[in-house]
């Protein structure tokens, strides 16, 4: 029986998202296998294919597989953020251009919504998706198509892991939904977490197709509401729907582990003034202001024999502000009052809450409102590091060396954002080659 | 790979500046508008500024920027050193100025199709056209539009 819901859901979900950014400049990587480190090129979190196929595990640490890497050649990148940022919203700025309903989930997913009928042929459409995307882009991308959000994530599965697909499927009609959602474990669902597929599972509740199965009233009891949301898109009943303006952010968060433990004082303010100048230009860039400031420091807690710590510190300011002078001196306060010698720090952070828009402000009758020329100085310092490279101009505070940076040891050049780190075209021949 | 794509971040600091941030300018708050003189004549004519984006990217998402590393293609205009507008978004055709990859290489070069070959020609007598056939094979991997570079 063909659904007959009146719209359909697509998910368009780009493969192996920053492998595939680091190859667009780099041909020579085609069929070499290609992988990603997380921050301070500690775990491995994107593979090319080629990677996924030598038993590269996503989430490893990448020194327990070095020696893999080294027998197969494999090319290691740490992650370069601002280059799959801009790749992410070329991809997202042609899904907009194609299609007038697009949510954008993450990084390198989108949903998007179509009126049943507006594509007589969803599997050509969906491939006239995939191409231009491709071709406009350099990035490979897999097409699933479903009546609701949770089923087009199912099929976007299918779309990649069938070989057949060739990165498009459609779910159709309820009985084909039914033999393929025998074989997706609940916890390959949208929506269903470790813990509640753990405890699924106990109930001998297995397969997609088991839970979609089963009594409302159970499903509610345990899983709550939200669980009965998931089976009844499972069910093909949308309820789930497109988000096409994101929610405003209510928090802002820059934490990262360090390259080395860090042990003094000096170090760590240092790298709080850092994440707090970071955290007051996204404020920025948002148009917002912060009256929460909150900072925090911990110890390694994987090294169970040293001792632990871990402390936080909140502020409320007085004012909202989003001028990066006036955060980092709160923020140094805070850091003053929480540290202790004798540990070793391994992660530091700062996290700015209750976020306001920067054209509200409650006057208030003994404070006078903020400088306008912390407004303009905030532009003209935001414009100069736009410019000219991050930290162009930056607080003293922020420190100079930053020894305890993290590692970074293998990033690709920012190709698309800076002038100076445009790939290169060869305008003459490699000599191996044969003559017309 | 090239050498000068691995450019490193310079960290090295200029100069560090005291912010002073003591002083303000107080201004007075006008209620309306002050006209001084006649309004100019020109005001209902004005015109946006250009933008040079507007006239050298056509596709913002499709379009690329890369630089050129030798002096192959000089007789199209394309110096060392270069900067190319890419716009992947054109089908390439008999005669475009094109990035394709050779060798695992981007490399700049123009199309030339005929029904029975295809080629990739340099503009400079001294480096020779390289022949496409079933054993090198072509990928494209964009078509320039413009070559950007200083006199």
């Amino acid at each position: 029986m063909p659904y007959t819901a009146s719209e359909m859901f697509g998910l368009i979900d780009c493969n192996n998202f920053y492998a595939s950014c680091e190859r667009l400049f780099r041909p020579d990587l085609m069929n070499r296998p290609v992988v990603v480190l997380s921050n301070n090129d500690g775990c491995i979190i994107a593979r090319s294919n080629e990677a996924k196929a030598l038993g590269i595990g996503m989430g490893t640490p990448y020194f327990k597989q070095d020696a893999l890497i080294r027998k197969h050649d494999v090319a290691v990148f740490s992650s370069n953020y601002p280059l799959y940022g801009d790749i992410s919203q070329r991809v997202m700025d042609i899904l907009m251009q194609l299609e007038p309903d697009v949510e954008i989930y993450s990084i390198d997913e989108a949903f998007i919504r179509l009126q049943a009928g507006r594509h007589c042929d969803l599997e050509s459409w969906g491939r006239f998706l995939k191409t231009t995307v491709q071709q406009r882009t350099g990035i490979p991308v897999s097409i699933g198509f479903g009546p609701t959000k949770t089923l087009a994530k199912i099929a976007n599965r299918l779309a990649k892991k069938n070989s057949s697909a060739a990165g498009i499927f459609v779910i159709t009609d309820q009985q084909s939904a039914d033999r393929l959602l025998a074989a997706v474990p609940v916890g390959d669902i949208w929506g269903i977490g470790r813990r509640h597929a753990a405890r699924l599972k106990k109930q001998a509740i297995h397969t997609a197709l088991e839970l979609k199965n089963c009594a409302d009233t159970w499903i509610r009891k345990q899983l709550t509401v939200t669980g009965l949301r998931t089976a009844m898109e499972l069910r093909g009943i949308p309820c789930i729907s497109l988000e096409k303006a994101g929610p405003a952010k209510k928090s802002i968060c820059t934490s990262r582990s360090f390259g080395q433990p860090v042990y003094t004082l000096g170090d760590l303010q240092e790298a709080v003034a850092t994440y707090t100048t970071q955290a007051a230009c996204k404020l920025r860039s948002e148009g917002l202001r912060t009256t929460v400031l909150d900072v925090f420091i911990r110890t390694n807690s994987f090294k169970k024999d040293a001792p632990q710590y871990c402390s936080r510190q909140t502020f409320t300011l007085s004012a909202p502000s989003s001028h990066t002078a006036t955060l980092i001196k709160i923020a140094l306060a805070s850091l003053n009052a929480i540290y202790r010698p004798g540990y070793r720090y391994q992660k530091a952070g700062v996290l700015l809450n209750g976020l306001v828009p920067e054209n509200y402000e409650q006057l208030r009758l003994f404070h006078a409102p903020a400088p306008c020329n912390e407004t303009s100085l905030m532009k003209a310092v935001d414009i100069i590091n736009r410019r000219w490279g991050r930290d162009t101009i930056q607080s003293a505070a922020a420190g100079l060396a930053k020894e305890w940076h993290f590692r970074q040891m293998k990033k690709s050049p920012a190709y698309t954002t800076r002038w100076s780190e445009l790939p290169i075209a060869k305008a003459s021949f490699p000599e191996s080659f044969s003559m017309a | 790979m090239n050498k000068r794509l691995h450019i490193k971040k310079t960290s090295s600091i200029k100069a560090v500046f005291p912010a002073d941030c003591g002083t303000t300018l107080q201004r007075p708050l006008f209620l309306s508008g002050v006209s001084a003189g006649f309004p100019s004549p020109a005001d209902d004519y004005l015109d946006r500024k250009l933008d040079l984006n507007e006239h050298l990217v056509k596709n913002p998402a499709a379009t690329f920027f890369v630089r050129v590393a030798g002096d192959s293609m000089l007789g199209a205009g394309i110096n060392d050193n270069d900067i190319l507008v890419v716009d992947r978004s054109l089908e390439p055709c008999s005669g475009s100025i094109v990035i394709a990859v050779v060798n695992g290489e981007l490399t700049v070069k123009r199309l030339i199709k005929s029904k029975t070959s295809c080629r990739l020609a340099a503009e400079n007598p001294d480096y020779p056209d390289l022949k496409i056939d079933e054993e090198t094979p072509l990928e494209i991997w964009g078509v320039a539009t413009y070559a950007i570079h200083s006199l």
